[in-house]
């Protein structure tokens, strides 16, 4: 067997409700979705047919990018040379505003992935979709797959109801932690309100760059409002973030801390320092500069070689050819990144059978 | 991690004589009560003003949703001895501020009254107006240093437009401000009369951090602390000026000059490495762009430095400077607010005598004609 290279984002496609998702819906459920037509639940953030959502030779015939198995562990395993991946899917579930209807779709998305990737194919994991717009609910859904070890992490979007930080989620955050699931926060938005600060923008194109601003805006949230001294061990990968933004964040967040501490006195130490412990990320995209000595730049501003996680992104279309690792990144940083990182930061990866 | 201890050589530390004149974009005045505005309001607008005030989306008509950490965000030594808020006392700050720290010119940049986020068009149009006579009458004309701006509401473009012909002709005015808190992002074609007319008189487009634009501060919802809406105002700029460019506004308006003004500049290379990075595979998206989005950033937009990066290495922020090019900087102060930079130990970095005078002084005394 090849060396351990973990995959930490790669992107399973539900085909619809009324189809993939309607075997692993109640009775209820079933007869709402058929009857009322509740289907067509693709995010907005991701249009099926749109470039970055799915890479040309990853495209099947038929189907969505991602939506067949047999491709999926061609491109993400024979081609791309994972030794396992991490499946994050990104299907309208945790959009809808029904928290009962939300709740029926997240359960029906872990069981069809649990049934229909994880059961034939021992290299896949998945992360638990949930219905963060009823935490109860949420939680509900945590502790039902807590004993599958292949379940190890819970997904939310960067871009949901609230900020991520807010009290209204701890209790969501305490079952994580207690069940040694990180929380991925992957990119996407639930178009509640408007994906930036300065209003609803035109493109996808503008809209995707927003995202990194969003992200930022989570890690503060998560920070001040002391989650990470609540749940000391919780750890939070940021999926599909870009990378190159944190340095300067980084020092930003700083500066302000040491301005403004007076007001979130629980925050005992600098923001940076405490990203480096709580805070990981999936390497594609990466959006670094164009040479080797500004990569390596970026990697000496961030300070740590624990928080980068391998990722594909597969089946996005983020780099062309067979080599998913972002060009000029220190051998040092892939070395820990396929295995080291992933091992540590998703623990229940050693547990799975 | 480098061995060698590079230990910045400090602006204080520079020869007397080879200390630059300092241009500093970015100086706040501050009125001493709204009544000040009195003079330059009609009767009906002066009755509007005192009676109904503000209507600006935000909780409270008297302060900020987001206490800050000293009052009026202000420096605890720059409220003036003859009393009133910090700004607003000319020869304190020329005390303070213009003279001790060789102070060339300083635009300023009024944010009493929020001009840009006035949900009443009419009364906005109104207090702008109003307060771009107040700088003239107040500042600029009392103090050939002080340069203004015209601020217009941007969500009324047409009052926005006859307030800049208005101003145009009087002829004391470097620049043209809007806020990047809008109704819609600055890209949008609803604001292109503006940058229309800006190009034509050949006056830069200001751009400061703040406004009411009816959006959460961040893309994630409302923040609880003022720690990250603080932080936040960077995050709106990344937003603005990746609007600015896919829109086409620096495509269409080939001569058009932007400046950010208080957003820093730590993002703003990572910002376009991410646009470039993603540019082939949205190219369809935006089929009006010809270039690639960086480098309409490196033409058509300046940055104010203020506040300025402050990584543990100097020779971090000597990278940073060098990505994003150290013709696109202006040094700015932020005086009297809490986190000001002083020209003198802002730059925790060796710089050049040259790279001194650019931003500094160069920078700006080209971009603004001085």
């Amino acid at each position: 067997m090849a060396a351990t290279r973990i995959d930490c984002d790669i992107h399973p496609a539900v085909g619809g409700t009324r189809t993939t998702l309607l075997p692993y819906l109640d009775d209820h459920w079933k007869e709402q979705v058929v009857s009322r037509a509740i289907d067509g639940l693709d995010l907005t953030s991701y249009p099926p047919n749109m470039p970055l959502s799915g890479r040309a030779d990853w495209r099947p015939k038929n189907g969505k990018p991602g939506s067949d198995l047999s491709m999926v562990q061609r491109g993400a395993f024979d081609q791309l040379g994972a030794s396992h991946a991490i499946c994050n899917v990104l299907y309208g579930a945790q959009a809808v505003y029904d928290p009962y209807m939300a709740a029926a779709f997240c359960k029906a998305i872990n069981d069809w992935i649990a049934t229909e990737w994880l059961a034939r194919d021992k290299r896949l994991r998945a992360s638990i979709v949930i219905p963060l717009q009823a935490p109860d609910l949420a939680i509900e859904e945590i502790e039902r797959r807590a004993a599958d070890h292949r379940f190890v992490s819970v997904l939310v979007m960067a871009q949901g109801e609230s900020l991520l930080g807010r009290r209204h989620y701890w209790p969501v955050w305490q079952a994580a932690e207690k069940h040694r699931l990180p929380i991925a926060v992957h990119a996407g938005s639930q178009y509640r309100s408007a994906p930036s600060s300065v209003g609803w923008p035109s493109y996808r194109y503008e809209y995707y760059l927003a995202e990194a601003q969003a992200f930022q805006a989570q890690l503060l949230s998560l920070i001040y409002e002391g989650v990470f001294l609540k749940f000391p061990q919780l750890k939070v990968v940021l999926m599909e973030s870009g990378v190159t933004w944190l340095p300067a964040f980084m020092w930003r967040a700083n500066k302000t801390w040491r301005g403004v501490r007076v007001e979130v006195p629980w925050v005992d130490r600098e923001p940076a320092a405490i990203m480096r412990d709580h805070i990981r990320l999936t390497t594609q995209p990466f959006d670094g500069p164009p040479d080797a000595a500004g990569v390596a730049d970026i990697i000496d501003m961030i300070g740590s070689d624990r928080m980068f996680l391998f990722s594909s992104d597969y089946p996005h279309w983020q780099f062309d050819g067979d080599d998913a690792i972002p060009p000029h990144l220190p051998s040092a940083i892939v070395s820990r990144m396929c295995a080291d990182n992933p091992l540590e930061t998703f623990p229940r990866l050693s547990l799975a059978a | 991690m480098s061995e060698v201890i590079d230990r910045p050589m400090l602006e204080q530390e520079a020869p007397a004589k080879s200390r630059l004149k300092i241009i500093d974009c970015d100086i706040h005045p501050s009125l001493h009560a709204r009544s000040d505005l009195n003079p330059f309001l009609s009767k009906r607008w002066q009755e509007h003003l005192k009676t109904y005030g503000d209507h600006l989306r935000t909780p409270y008509i008297g302060t900020t949703p987001y206490p800050r950490s000293s009052p009026l965000i202000a420096r605890r030594d720059a409220w003036p001895p003859t009393g009133g808020p910090p700004g607003s006392d000319l020869d304190f700050m020329r005390k303070q501020h213009l003279d001790p720290l060789d102070i060339e010119f300083g635009m300023l940049q009024v944010l009493d009254m929020f001009i840009f986020s006035q949900q009443n068009l009419e009364f906005g149009a109104a207090i702008q107006r109003a307060v771009n006579e107040w700088q003239l009458a107040h500042w600029t004309s009392r103090e050939p240093r002080l340069k203004a701006a015209i601020l217009v509401g941007q969500d009324d473009a047409a009052a926005a437009v006859a307030e800049i012909e208005r101003c145009a002709k009087i002829g004391q005015y470097l620049q043209i401000n809007v806020s990047p808190r809008a109704n819609e992002p600055l890209g949008r074609r609803r604001y292109w009369p503006i940058y229309a007319r800006a190009e034509e008189l050949g006056m830069p487009l200001g751009i400061h951090v703040g406004g009411y634009g009816g959006h959460a501060p961040t893309g994630g919802g409302w923040p609880s602390y003022y720690a990250e809406e603080h932080q936040s105002n960077a995050h709106s700029m990344a937003a603005t000026l990746t609007s600015l460019v896919l829109e086409g506004v620096p495509e269409h308006f080939p001569r058009l000059k932007i400046v950010f003004i208080e957003g820093g500049f730590g993002w703003i290379s990572s910002t376009m490495w991410r646009m470039d990075q993603h540019f082939e595979r949205f190219r369809a998206e935006v089929p009006h762009l010809k270039r690639r989005p960086s480098e309409y950033v490196r033409e058509h937009f300046w940055f104010t430095t203020q506040p300025i990066d402050e990584p543990d290495e100097a020779r971090h922020l000597r990278s940073l400077i060098e990505w994003v090019g150290v013709d696109r900087l202006l040094f700015s102060s932020d005086y009297p607010h809490w986190d000001f930079d002083d020209p003198r130990f802002a730059f925790k970095t060796p710089l050049s005598e040259e790279e001194r005078a650019k931003i500094f002084n160069s920078n700006a005394r080209a971009l603004y004609k001085l």
